[in-house]
């Protein structure tokens, strides 16, 4: 930061008209230059602002007609006109949950193997192939979990479930059921896949910022791999990681169109993590499109709203740990 | 079995390097897992009627290129809006935002939208254009794909300029070039292979999205080019056609996703090559 300074009071003194001609017209220039580049970092934000009136402006409607019950209520059908939006707001909440509670320990997994375990030769190559899970797009992601995931789920996966968990008093409530191979917790399987790379790819970044003289320290007292990654590395990259979940959070609580794929769209409010739902993206995904009634428009855009609004909330948070991180690391070089 | 505490911290870092070793290979399995699905669906049906025949009726033969050329031409006219955005808005949050609040306050903001549901973006396009303009078209279908690419676009762009030199900088303002110059020929000179990356990641990322295309571009049963109209394109017509009971369809929606993920893994592993070989030369 100092030495970016020092070069800020070099060209400043360029910016200043002086004796010769040319410099007017360069300081001119310049100056349209920063003007020019500030409009378009203007717009960026702009386009935040337009996006939250304008979906402001097109939800207004439903929750002027609605209230409180749009959040709360469980109905939803378009030709009465009546819009609760409990389903899908529930549904994104439950798959997300579960994906991060999948995702969570294999990432650290990952991350683990790669900062720790893995050759020094092969972790470039493993690092980006873990990446490469990021690139694919979500709508091969859920042609793979209906087609090819959710029968194998149906087949080996959900019979043993229904078999062994089923048998538990109040377990036996969430795998109840017919084994359909879609539904809440399929959907959340593949979410998973989808925000391990998020996840992961921070976790590793962070864990390679921890000092190696904490770690050695630690390992000359005769710790484990394990204790040291456990006690040392975790609890100082604490903030870091709980930023990469929270990115992980944001992605899985918008995707759309795997999870539309596999959800089974349907607006029941079931306990068990094998019937099928909805969530607000898929709900958006599915119907919006085909919707006529403006009533139906306006709910839909509530939806979209009120997912907006969470996202933007889990993903600041994200940032500001993140944020937190960096700086940290800004201090100690 | 009575362990004493040495066994036991042995078998537990045993237990978690072995998992963590079961993570790795559930990661890479899912890769491969899903590769090889669509190598094993979509390869079959590949063939040149896919590139020279239009979209069919459900059961008839045909193939996808109204779909192919709606998604290049969209995927284009984004790419074309969002990277002068995205690198002079970048310019400005690396070269000038240092003394103001904007600067900071942007760039949060667009951390955000960069990992913001995409279908937001296309409820918001519906709302300020097609809603008014009352029909779907290619124009908003590449839009919404252009505020996909833009966040992208100035994250790459900011943080490879932070990345030059500042001797360069300076090197160029003692030779009395004026601050504009600088940044052109100088600074974004030296960060071009990073910003290349940075829109070719961008162009892999809007290329599968789906979403924000269900209702802005919609999708177009036949060949047409006008912008101005509903387009055809690959990621609509791959989940019309996988969700339809058709046989047909089903197998030109695998050659599609096959087409579509190895083009979109090829370019991220070609913007990496370019990055790492900046890096090392």
């Amino acid at each position: 930061m100092a030495s970016r300074s020092i070069s800020d009071a070099l060209t400043v003194t360029t910016d200043e008209p002086t004796r010769h001609d040319h410099t007017t017209k360069h300081w001119r220039q310049d100056a349209l230059f920063r003007g020019t580049t500030q409009l378009f970092a203007v717009l960026v934000l702009g386009v935040l602002a337009a996006i939250v009136v304008s979906l402001v402006i097109g939800a207004a409607p439903a929750f002027h007609k609605f209230g409180f019950h749009f959040i709360f209520g469980t109905e939803w059908n378009p030709v009465t006109e009546e819009f609760g939006g409990f389903v899908p707001i529930f549904g994104t909440v439950v798959t997300s949950a579960v994906a991060l509670c999948i995702a969570i320990p294999l990432s650290f997994g990952i991350a683990l193997f790669l900062t720790e375990l893995c050759p020094a030769s092969l972790r470039t190559g493993l690092g980006t192939i873990v990446e490469l899970l990021a690139a694919v797009p979500s709508i091969i992601y859920g042609m793979w979990g209906l087609f090819v995931f959710a029968p194998f789920f149906a087949e080996h996966v959900q019979p043993i479930a229904q078999s062994t968990l089923g048998k538990v008093p109040g377990l036996a409530l969430l795998v109840q059921g017919p084994p359909m191979g879609i539904g809440i917790l399929t959907a959340g399987i593949i979410l998973a896949f989808m925000v391990i790379p998020f996840i992961a790819a921070v976790m590793r970044d962070v864990f390679e910022v921890v000092p190696s003289i904490l770690k050695e320290s630690a390992y000359a007292l005769g710790c484990t791999t394990w204790e040291v990654t456990w006690n040392v590395v975790l609890p100082y990259t604490k903030a870091g990681v709980m930023g990469g979940i929270m990115l992980g959070l944001g992605r899985a609580l918008g995707e759309t169109m795997a999870v539309t794929f596999v959800i089974g769209n349907a607006y029941d409010l079931s306990w068990s993590l094998f019937g099928p739902g909805n969530s607000i993206a898929s709900s958006l995904a599915n119907e919006f499109a085909e919707a006529h009634s403006e009533m139906h428009t306006s709910a839909l855009i509530a939806l979209g709203l009120l997912l907006f609004v969470i996202t933007f909330l889990v993903l600041a948070f994200a940032k500001v740990l993140l944020q937190r991180v960096a700086r940290r690391e800004g201090e100690r070089t | 079995m009575i362990m004493n505490l040495y066994t036991k911290r042995i078998v537990v870092n045993r237990l978690g390097l072995a998992l963590s070793m079961v993570a790795m290979a559930i990661g890479l399995g899912a890769l491969v897992w899903i590769l090889g699905t669509l190598l094993l669906n979509g390869i079959g049906a590949l063939g040149p009627k896919v590139f020279t025949q239009m979209t069919p009726p459900p059961g008839s033969d045909g193939g996808l290129l109204n779909a192919i050329v709606g998604s290049l031409l969209m995927v284009g006219v984004g790419t074309l809006i969002a990277t002068p955005t995205g690198v002079l808005a970048g310019i400005y949050l690396a070269e000038y935002g240092q003394r103001s609040w904007l600067a900071p306050v942007t760039r949060f903001v667009n951390d955000i939208l960069l990992s913001a549901p995409s279908i937001i973006l296309g409820l918001f396009v519906y709302a300020i254009y097609v809603a008014n303009v009352k029909h779907f078209s290619g124009w908003a279908g590449a839009m919404t794909l252009a505020l996909i690419a833009i966040p992208v676009i100035v994250r790459a762009t900011d943080n490879m300029l932070s990345l030059v030199p500042n001797s360069l900088r300076e090197a160029a303002a003692a030779l009395g070039a004026p601050k504009w110059r600088v940044i052109l020929y100088v600074t974004l000179r030296a960060a071009r292979a990073g910003v290349v990356t940075g829109v070719l990641l961008a162009v892999a990322r809007i290329s599968g999205e789906t979403a924000p295309l269900l209702f802005t571009a919609l999708n177009n049963q036949f060949w047409s080019s006008d912008l101005n109209a509903p387009m055809a394109n690959l990621p609509v017509v791959i989940f019309q056609f996988a969700m339809s009971p058709y046989e047909d369809w089903e197998h030109l929606a695998w050659v599609g996703a096959l087409l579509i993920t190895f083009s979109v893994l090829l370019l991220s592993i070609l913007a990496r090559a370019l990055t790492r070989q900046k890096i090392a030369s």
